[in-house]
C-alpha cells in the first residue's frame, strides 16, 4: 500500500493536484491512499513552503507546481 | 508489476525547436503589430486621425494585441526564471541576518521569488520557525506581491526604463521601511503562539529536481492560466483606457487627480483596495491616465495599492498573526504607498 499526500490549504491548485494524483493511481495501477494535508504546521514540517506540495511514501517529490497525472504515475511506478 | 503504458507528453518535436519557433513568432508579431493596427484603423476602416472615435479605436486595436504579446512573452520568461528561486531555496539566505541587512535582502529576494497568497501561511511559519526575524519576514511579505515583476517589465515595455525603475525602487523602499518599522516596534507577541512553539524544530531541507521540459511546461501553463484569467480585466481595462484616451478631457483628469489636489493620492489608494490584485490588468488604465496628465506619483500609488493591498491575503494572514500586528502591517503598507505617491509628485515633474 502506497501513500500519497497532497500538501495544501485546500485552494483550487491543491484540489487540482489531488485530482491528478487520484488519476495517476488509476493509471499506474497501484494501490495507494491519497491524503490531503491542510495543517500548515505539518506542511512546513515536511520542508514545504510553496504549496501545493506532493509527497509519495514520505518523500517530497514536488513543490509549488501541479505535476500532470502522467508524471505522477511515472513517479509511482519508478519508486515502486 | 505489470507493464503499463504511460502517456508521452507531446515530445514529438524537440524542445529547443518548439521554444525557438515560439520566440521568433513572438518577435515578428511584436514588430508588425503597431503598423498593422494603424493601417487597419485609418486605411481599412477609414477613420480620421483627428476624431475621438478614430483615436479610441486605434488605441484599442493597437493596445490589446500589444499588451497580450507583452504578457505572454514576459510572464513565460519571468515564470521560468522565478522557478529557480523557490522559498525553500531562498530561506537559508535570510536566516541569521540582522534587521537592516536582512530587510534589504528579503525585499530583493521577495521580488524574484514566486509567491501566491495561498502559500502565505506556510511561508510565514517556515520563515519564523527557521529564525528569520519578524521584520525581515514582513519585508519579504510586502515586497513579494508589491514589486510585481510582470508589472515591472510591462512598465518597461510600455513606458521605458525610467518609470519601471521608479516603480521598483518605490516598492523596495516601502518593503524595507516596513520591515524596519515592524522589526523595531517589537510586535513578536502578536504572532500566534503556536507559531513560536515551532521555532527551533529541525528544518527539513528538500531539493526537488526539475528538467527543462518541466520548467518550460510549467511556465507556459502558468502563462496560459494567467492570461485567460486576465483577459476580461484587460478588455474592461483597455475599454476604459480607450474611452479615457479618446474622450476624457485632459483638463478634467489633470485637475481632479493633479498635483493641486492633495487628496488625490489617498483617494486612488482607497479606490484600489477592492480591486483584484493583479497589476498587469491595471496597466492599460494607468497608461491612459498618465497620458491624460495624471501625475506619476498618483499613478504609481494606484498600481502599488492594487497589488499590495489585498483583502484575501489579510484574511489568510490572520491565521498566523493577531489583529494588532495585522493592523500595523496594513497601516505601514498604506502609509508607505501614500508617502511614495506624494514624494514622486513632489520631485518628478
Amino acid at each position: 500500500m502506497r501513500t500519497i499526500e497532497v500538501l495544501g490549504s485546500g485552494c483550487p491548485n491543491c484540489r487540482r493536484l489531488e485530482a491528478n494524483a487520484r488519476e495517476a493511481v488509476t493509471m499506474a495501477g497501484v494501490e495507494a491512499e491519497v491524503r490531503h494535508v491542510t495543517d500548515p504546521r505539518e506542511i512546513v514540517g515536511r520542508g514545504v513552503m510553496s504549496t501545493p506540495g506532493l509527497v509519495i511514501d514520505g518523500r517530497v517529490v514536488s513543490t509549488g507546481r501541479i505535476p500532470s497525472a502522467g508524471d505522477i504515475a511515472l513517479w509511482l511506478s519508478e519508486a515502486g | 508489476m505489470t507493464a503499463i503504458a504511460l502517456p508521452r507528453l507531446g515530445r514529438r518535436v524537440p524542445l529547443p525547436v518548439v521554444a525557438g519557433t515560439a520566440a521568433v513568432a513572438w518577435l515578428v508579431a511584436w514588430i508588425v503589430e503597431a503598423p498593422a493596427a494603424d493601417w487597419l484603423t485609418f486605411t481599412v476602416l477609414g477613420l480620421e486621425h483627428e476624431s475621438h472615435f478614430g483615436e479610441a479605436v486605434a488605441f484599442l486595436l493597437e493596445d490589446l494585441p500589444k499588451v497580450l504579446l507583452l504578457l505572454t512573452g514576459i510572464v513565460t520568461l519571468v515564470t521560468l526564471i522565478r522557478g529557480f528561486f523557490p522559498p525553500e531555496r531562498v530561506r537559508p539566505l535570510l536566516v541569521g541576518r540582522g534587521l537592516l541587512p536582512g530587510s534589504f535582502a528579503a525585499a530583493g529576494i521577495g521580488v524574484i521569488t514566486p509567491f501566491c497568497s495561498c502559500s502565505a501561511v506556510p511561508l510565514f511559519i517556515g520563515f519564523v520557525e527557521a529564525g528569520v526575524p519578524l521584520g525581515v519576514t514582513f519585508a519579504f511579505l510586502i515586497a513579494s506581491p508589491m514589486v510585481n515583476e510582470v508589472a515591472l517589465v510591462m512598465l518597461w515595455g510600455l513606458f521605458g526604463p525610467g518609470i519601471a525603475l521608479a516603480y521598483m525602487a518605490a516598492g523596495l523602499t516601502v518593503a524595507i521601511a516596513g520591515g524596519l518599522v515592524i522589526g523595531r516596534l517589537g510586535l513578536e507577541r502578536y504572532v500566534e503562539d503556536y507559531v513560536w512553539d515551532l521555532q527551533g524544530r529541525p528544518n527539513t531541507v528538500i531539493a526537488v529536481r526539475l528538467t527543462w521540459a518541466d520548467r518550460l511546461g510549467d511556465a507556459w501553463s502558468y502563462t496560459r492560466t494567467l492570461v485567460r484569467k486576465l483577459l476580461p480585466y484587460l478588455f474592461i481595462g483597455i475599454g476604459i483606457g480607450a474611452l479615457i484616451h479618446g474622450y476624457a478631457p485632459t483638463d478634467l483628469v489633470a485637475s481632479l487627480g493633479g498635483r493641486s489636489n492633495p487628496l488625490a493620492v489617498p483617494i486612488v489608494v482607497l479606490l484600489a483596495v477592492p480591486m483584484y490584485s493583479n497589476a498587469a490588468g491595471t496597466i492599460p488604465i494607468v497608461q491612459a491616465l498618465l497620458g491624460k496628465g495624471l501625475p506619476l506619483g498618483t499613478t504609481l500609488a494606484f498600481m502599488m495599492a492594487v497589488t499590495a493591498i489585498s483583502l484575501p491575503e489579510f484574511v489568510i494572514l490572520r491565521r498566523v498573526i493577531k489583529l494588532p500586528l495585522l493592523a500595523v502591517f496594513i497601516g505601514v503598507v498604506s502609509t508607505g504607498i501614500i508617502a511614495i505617491g506624494f514624494l514622486f509628485n513632489f520631485f518628478v515633474s
